[in-house]
């Protein structure tokens, strides 16, 4: 297991060092005492986050580890290439997938993953999106397995949430530790609103002739990820519309404004692929914009993303991203993938079937943690469920190694602990593609537990990336 | 402006007014039924009248009446759409769906302590009356404050502001029709010290008292006070400061978006009723038909504002 703090000697790695030095000058008392002052500050602002299925409070706090999480520069510029190229990869395949669709003729990718997904959308064969970019913020889960070897666990193309924590984690470590950021060694995040604005407006469509005005689109304000919804508008400075804001006419998209009704020409939607139109999607579905969908196809507004992105991302494909990449690029990856075992495959599945106790099981459509298998944490009980549920409907899972993930510092009941972490940078794809030199680090706080994600007891931690 | 987002502005401003004067008018009851000779039930009865969410309470033969049933009814129900409790829990859901067009401030003050009324029953309540009135008001202030430190003057702001005087306008008029016939000249010959209850507790919902006696110099006659709440427009709860303020906010309206709007018709026209009619034409008209008419062109307004802004 790598120890992202100490080496094996517990001597301190290098891109811990001012952290190491701040733990000792700060001492385990003052810290906790600044931890509970940083969580009065995030429950004053409103920075929650709802879970769906527990009830209880909507309004729950995603919990906020003081202790920083540190790459060093050289790590940083190793990732960062990884993730450009990988973003890069995505959006041509999904080009290429609602095109001519080499990658399946050249046998490459199975035609029947793609065809036969529950994300393709046939709507969209033929569509051009301006600049050919499909997933304009492509969020990579990533995780270290050991000190030069980072590994890709899955892509997220559709809407990936969370980069709100990652720049108000920085603005509550700055406002609570301003010492810290003094000596200019960390790289600064909070450049990413502007960056994600410019992202939007190089997307404007084609019948956009002025300036674009851009627009948030959130489900509303019972959405779990309403506060990223809100806050991320409120630095663009656009407008953050429902779905009732908006309307088709003549062929453009308008929204309802006290002044009448005012052309919209981006969208950034932070709502699903069927809920955008009940007339081309899902026609029983009270949320959406009836007649946006053509009003797309035809160039009068953009969706960012692009509606079908979210083939891209299935667990299934994610094994071929390292084919894409050389297919469509003609490059190496730079990234690792998980070795993963496709249970639609026969062999894969027997493989599966029979070393239950070792792997991690997940859903192809799944997300958020829910319905997975950690074999070495399950009971008996769980895994004979799982062979079962597998048996039954194969090609809906798909396996992993338990991996070892790296541990970072977290201040726990017993003063500094080790907890495993996990990163999701995120990276924005329009004429240019652009990553903030950060990310969110999601931290399994529960002892020795692998799951970080927020519905299962995950937090969050401030991210550091070290200038050169 | 989203026409969303306009009428969520708005109706933060009406909910939180409203919780305010709701909590002036439990702060009235709680004072009149503590004075020698009241009645209190009646005292209660009427609170429940005038605050307009609690008809069956403030009929004469409601049952299990009593002042906790009134307090529980207008300071903790969270059925009643018009609780000091849902007042602030709509004005913060109202705030949170609009989180862009409120300042930092202005959240915070909505933020803070709103879940707190949640948990409490009536008997608490009730022995907690004064603090709880008290703390009612300095959020509502506290929003008021961070509001006017903190927002941009443009369309939000003055939506925002015309709700609160709409609802102000409304709750000074309800209060005046469920009182008037304490104002009536016939109950002025006796001048006893009933009279002297009923007349200070209508200053005292409207925080009047004081006020009054710089205005008027002492002297309680319904004609004074009838004069003070609605034609004063020196005092900020009068039905004439509230009118003006409004009609000065739709120009306002009109200069940013080039253009006049319906409801300005409404409300200069009540202006001017006002400015040109003095209190004895009114009680000669009729003090009652006056302000169920006013209490009818108040609710016209708020509808022709959503109808010109299209929310």
């Amino acid at each position: 297991m790598y120890n992202e703090m100490f080496a094996d000697d517990r001597s301190v790695r290098g891109p811990y060092e001012k952290v190491a030095e701040w733990i000792n000058a700060t001492g385990v008392d003052l810290l906790n005492l600044r931890q509970s002052e940083a969580e009065a500050i995030f429950r004053k602002i409103g920075i929650t986050f709802a879970v769906y299925g527990e009830g209880a409070d909507p309004e729950r706090l995603i919990p906020f580890d003081l202790i920083p999480r540190v790459f060093g520069a050289a790590e940083w510029r190793k990732l960062s290439r990884g993730i450009k190229q990988r973003s890069r990869a995505l959006n041509a395949f999904l080009y290429d997938v609602y095109h001519r669709g080499e990658i399946m003729r050249a046998g490459v990718v199975p035609e029947e993953l793609v065809y036969q997904n529950e994300a393709f959308l046939p709507e969209m064969v033929g569509v051009d999106p301006p600049g050919k970019v499909y997933s304009h913020i492509v969020g990579v889960d990533i995780v270290r397995t050991d000190g030069d070897r980072f590994q890709v666990l899955e892509d997220n193309c559709r809407t990936p949430s969370g980069v709100s924590y990652m720049l108000e984690n920085r603005e509550i470590m700055m406002r609570m530790f301003p010492q810290l950021f003094q000596a200019g060694i960390v790289e600064a995040v909070d450049s990413y609103p502007s960056l994600l604005k410019k992202t939007l407006e190089e997307v404007a469509p084609i019948k956009c002739d002025d300036d674009p005005t851009m627009v948030l689109l959130t489900p509303g304000s019972l959405n779990s990820a309403y506060y990223e919804h809100s806050f991320l508008a409120d630095l663009m400075g656009i407008e953050l519309v429902e779905p009732q804001d908006l309307f088709v006419e003549n062929g453009l998209c308008w929204m309802r404004t006290t002044r009448g009704p005012q052309r919209v020409d981006v969208i950034y939607r932070r709502i699903d692929d069927t809920y955008i139109d009940p007339l081309a999607f899902k026609a029983d579905s009270l949320l959406g914009v009836p007649g946006i969908f053509d009003v797309y196809r035809s160039g009068g507004v953009t969706l960012c993303s692009a509606p079908g992105a979210g083939v891209a991302d299935d667990k299934a494909i994610y094994v071929f991203v390292p084919d894409m990449i050389k297919f469509y690029l003609g490059e190496k990856p730079i990234l690792e993938n998980v070795q993963t075992w496709r249970c639609a495959e026969p062999d894969h599945c027997k493989y599966v079937i029979d070393n239950l106790k070792d792997l991690v099981v997940k859903r192809v459509h799944g997300s958020g943690g829910y319905g997975m298998l950690i074999g070495p944490h399950a009971t008996k009980k769980e895994i004979e469920a799982f062979r079962a549920k597998i048996r039954a409907n194969p090609s809906e899972f798909i396996a992993q190694p338990t991996l070892d993930l790296s541990t970072a510092p977290i201040l726990g009941s017993e003063g500094v602990e080790e907890r495993h972490v996990d990163f999701r940078p995120y990276c924005l794809v329009g004429k240019d593609i652009r990553l903030t030199p950060g990310g969110l680090t999601r931290v399994a706080l529960k002892k020795g537990s692998l799951v970080v994600n927020s519905s299962q007891g995950g937090g969050v931690k401030d991210t550091w990336i070290l200038a050169e | 402006m989203l026409s969303r987002t306009a009428e969520n502005l708005f109706w933060m401003g009406r909910y939180m007014e409203r919780a305010d004067a709701t909590a002036r008018l439990i702060e009235m009851g709680y004072r009149m039924a503590m004075l020698p000779g009241s009645n209190e039930q009646e005292e209660w009865r009427s609170v429940a009248a005038a605050s307009g969410s609690a008809p069956e309470l403030a009929h004469p033969d409601a049952r299990n009446f009593s002042a906790s049933a009134v307090v529980q009814r207008l300071l903790l129900d969270p059925d009643n759409a018009s609780s000091i409790r849902s007042c602030l829990t709509s004005a913060r859901a109202n705030g949170r769906a609009i989180r862009t067009a409120l300042t930092q401030d202005m959240w915070e003050a909505l933020n803070d302590g709103w879940r707190s009324l949640g948990q409490m029953d009536a008997d608490t309540a009730l022995k907690n009356l004064p603090s709880l009135l008290e703390w009612t008001k300095h959020r509502t202030a506290a929003f008021r404050g961070a509001s006017e430190i903190s927002l941009l003057r443009n369309d939000g702001y003055y939506f925002l502001r015309m709700g609160g005087l709409i609802e102000r306008a409304d709750m000074t008029l309800r209060l005046l029709d469920v009182k008037y016939y304490v104002l009536l000249p016939e109950t002025d010959v006796v001048g006893g010290g009933r009279d002297y209850h009923q007349w200070t507790s209508v200053l005292r919902a409207t925080s009047a008292l004081r006020a009054y006696h710089h205005v008027y110099k002492g002297d309680y006659t319904p004609w004074g006070i009838a004069d003070f709440l609605i034609l004063n427009s020196a005092f900020p709860r009068s039905v004439a400061y509230c009118y003006r303020s409004i009609s000065r906010f739709l120009d306002d309206l009109a200069e940013l978006y080039g253009e006049r709007g319906s409801p300005q018709a409404v409300a200069s026209q009540m202006v001017e009723q006002l400015d040109r009619t003095g209190i004895e034409e009114l009680f000669q008209h009729g003090l009652h038909e006056f302000v169920s008419q006013a209490i009818t062109t108040t609710r016209r307004l708020s509808f022709e504002i959503s109808k010109a802004y299209h929310f």
